[in-house]
């Protein structure tokens, strides 16, 4: 049933002539069948348009979306056999959960009692079944989300799109459906494109990461590779959470950047950073912030201010001179002009 | 979304309240009184009328000038009454309710929710529709009205009431489905729906409170014309207004006041109804739901 994607030299751009503006730029992703995907960038990255592209909301400049090797540019939205979840759910408001599910079956004429029975399956996959003859007025924020998925589950589509679907939820609702999705996608194993700004999400649902910036792919990997070998500057500080520090011009001691190359710009992970008290590289402690299970400590070096991670139990108070260490292999070096990474 | 509790309404009003009140009450009696006036004289005979005051209650309940002015009234050369008149006027508003509402409601369904190239200028362009004095149409209208062979028919007032409602009524829908998320239409559309099928399903259960308000307003309008009526009717499609004209400037030697007031009422009478009936269904809120909240 899952189907493979192809996004094939997709350029967008809105406006004709001089006042137009681009807004997608060489977009060339291949998804496997089976796969999760997560687009994932800043607003007016791009991300919306691409899924609306491939949903067949809006059609590209150049390019082809093929859907199992199927070209479908310019075929409607409704006969491409895809599914979206909305970020404002964008439910049937004059229609109960169970019509609002069934609604694409009975456009496809299914006979009611089979309509029914996928209904039922869905809803208790979902643990909504006892609120199919509500209203979505009459649901939570969180019954809204899961109507919204069991409308797109119902219909067994061969392609799932989400529009950032879990940004209108609180954050402890959040961390539940994101589980509930990926769960979801495990058992299905439709191909699923998810648009989110949210690297959290990104990383944990994702089984491959488009990160994307200005209308283009800056870096097209899996949650390890975005994260341990970051294509650019970029990427490097907008996955991870503190963000990477990057460090330019004066390197600290033991740290030497590939090629010989004067001009480089370092990354460390504040997890990558230890305080070691005999160490050649030397800064004050400037804050101190405990979150529980980590503390987080910046302190300013010549090199320039640095976060690190260390356990709860440090005893650093801000004010106090440490040593910093990083392993070289936890070194990303990136070129200090075009920001792209050094090897 | 926090309120403040609503303190307990007191047993006595506040002084201001009360003002408040009494203004309300004056001005209520204010425009009502022109509808009880009538409605006293046209129970009155024409002795009582000339020697009782003008708002003093009728000695007793005289139907008699009602039916008078239902049927037998002289309207000219005829003397049948309104009732012609009134039935020409339901065969009239009622058709031409109703499709000017569909109509405006599918204009509004498009320029708001399917959005073409020039969409907007088109709209603009409608908008002069709602502003132009009718009169300026008149001519035209009645040359167009010929062609198509429909001069001096109920038909042809039909058509020229559609039309003269037309940009109101897509002026209403537009605006109320400005507001309708373009989510939902897409949603739709990604389940598989078509036009037709969005309108009749999602789009058009949403509408109850703006249909309500097209409804009234077109019927108001279409009702009470008197000047297309005039212009545009014959002999045998005269609607209620211009009977009611006829009627009240058809008196033999003595004017009957309370066949005319009677007449004045019959013909008021069916906006009236419609306003009660519908204006319960002036309900709010229908898109809770639809979008986060």
């Amino acid at each position: 049933m899952a189907s493979s994607l192809d996004i094939a030299g997709i350029n967008k751009r809105f406006g004709k002539g001089d006042k137009s503006v681009e807004v997608l730029r060489k977009v060339d992703i291949h998804v496997a069948p089976g796969e999760f995907l997560i687009l994932v960038g800043p607003s007016g990255c791009g991300k919306s348009t691409l899924l609306n592209i491939i949903a067949g909301l809006d059609g590209p400049t150049e390019g082809e979306i093929r859907i199992g090797g199927q070209n479908v540019v310019g075929m409607p939205p409704r006969d491409r056999d895809i599914a979206m979840v909305f970020q404002s759910y964008a439910l049937y408001p004059t229609l109960s959960v169970a019509d609002n599910i069934g609604f694409a079956l009975e456009m496809r004429k299914m006979p009611r009692a089979e309509r029914q029975k996928r209904i039922d399956e869905v809803a208790a996959m979902l643990q909504i079944g006892h609120l199919l003859d509500r209203r979505p007025s009459q649901l939570s924020g969180g019954q809204r989300q899961r109507v919204a998925m069991g409308r797109a589950l119902a219909r067994q589509p061969q392609l799932f799109l989400f529009d950032e679907p879990l940004s209108n939820l609180d954050a402890k609702l959040r961390v539940e459906m994101r589980a509930e999705i990926k769960r979801l996608h495990q058992a299905s194993g439709t191909t699923s494109v998810y648009v989110t700004h949210d690297q959290v999400e990104a990383m944990t649902l994702g089984s491959r990461i488009a990160v994307m910036k200005g209308g283009v792919v800056q870096q097209l990997g899996t949650p390890d590779e975005i994260y341990n070998r970051p294509a650019n500057t970029y990427v490097a500080s907008f996955i991870g959470s503190p963000t990477m520090n990057l460090l330019r011009g004066a390197q600290p001691a033991g740290l030497v950047p590939p090629h010989g190359a004067q001009e480089a710009l370092l990354g460390v992970r504040p997890e990558h950073v230890t305080l070691q008290d005999d160490a050649p590289w030397r800064g004050q402690v400037s804050v101190v912030e405990p979150t529980g299970p980590d503390t987080y400590v910046v302190v300013d070096t010549a090199a320039g201010r640095v976060t690190l991670r260390t356990d709860a139990q440090t005893r650093v108070q801000p004010g106090d001179r440490v040593g910093l260490a990083v392993a070289p292999a936890h070194a990303h070096w990136f070129d200090a002009g075009t920001e792209e990474r050094l090897a | 979304m926090s309120t403040k509790p609503t303190p307990l309404p007191s047993l006595f009003p506040s002084v201001g309240r009360l003002l408040v009140y009494a203004v309300l009450a004056l001005a209520a009696a204010f425009f009502l009184l022109p509808l009880y006036a009538m409605l006293v004289t046209s129970f009155k005979d024409a002795q009582e009328i000339r020697s009782s005051a003008l708002l003093a209650l009728p000695r007793a309940l005289d139907w008699s000038a009602w039916g008078t002015a239902w049927a037998t009234a002289c309207t000219g050369v005829d003397c049948n009454g309104l009732r012609p008149f009134f039935w020409n006027s339901v065969a009239m508003a009622v058709p031409a309710v109703l499709i000017s509402t569909v109509w405006g409601a599918l204009n509004g369904y498009v320029l708001s929710l399917w959005k073409f190239r020039g969409s907007e200028a088109l709209f603009g362009l409608l908008l002069f529709g709602v502003f132009m004095p009718f009169q300026v149409v008149l001519l035209p209208m009645s040359q167009v009205l010929g062609w198509l062979g429909l001069s001096s028919s109920i038909t042809g007032l039909v058509l020229v009431h559609c039309l003269a409602g037309l940009a109101g009524t897509t002026l209403f829908f537009r605006n109320y489905y400005a507001a309708i998320p373009k989510e939902l239409v897409n949603a739709a559309r990604m389940d598989g729906a078509g036009f037709w099928q969005i309108f009749w399903r999602i789009v058009l259960p949403l509408s109850t409170p703006i249909v309500m308000v097209t409804l009234i307003w077109q019927f108001t309008n279409i009702w009470n014309d008197f000047l297309f009526g005039v212009v545009f009717s014959g002999t045998g499609s005269k609607p209620v207004t211009v009977g009611l004209n006829n009627l009240a400037n058809t008196s033999s030697s003595v004017k009957a006041y309370n066949v005319d007031m009677a007449a004045a009422i019959i013909a008021g009478l069916p906006t009236m109804v419609v306003y009660v009936l519908a204006g319960k269904f002036f309900v709010r809120g229908l898109t809770a739901g639809a979008v986060k909240g």
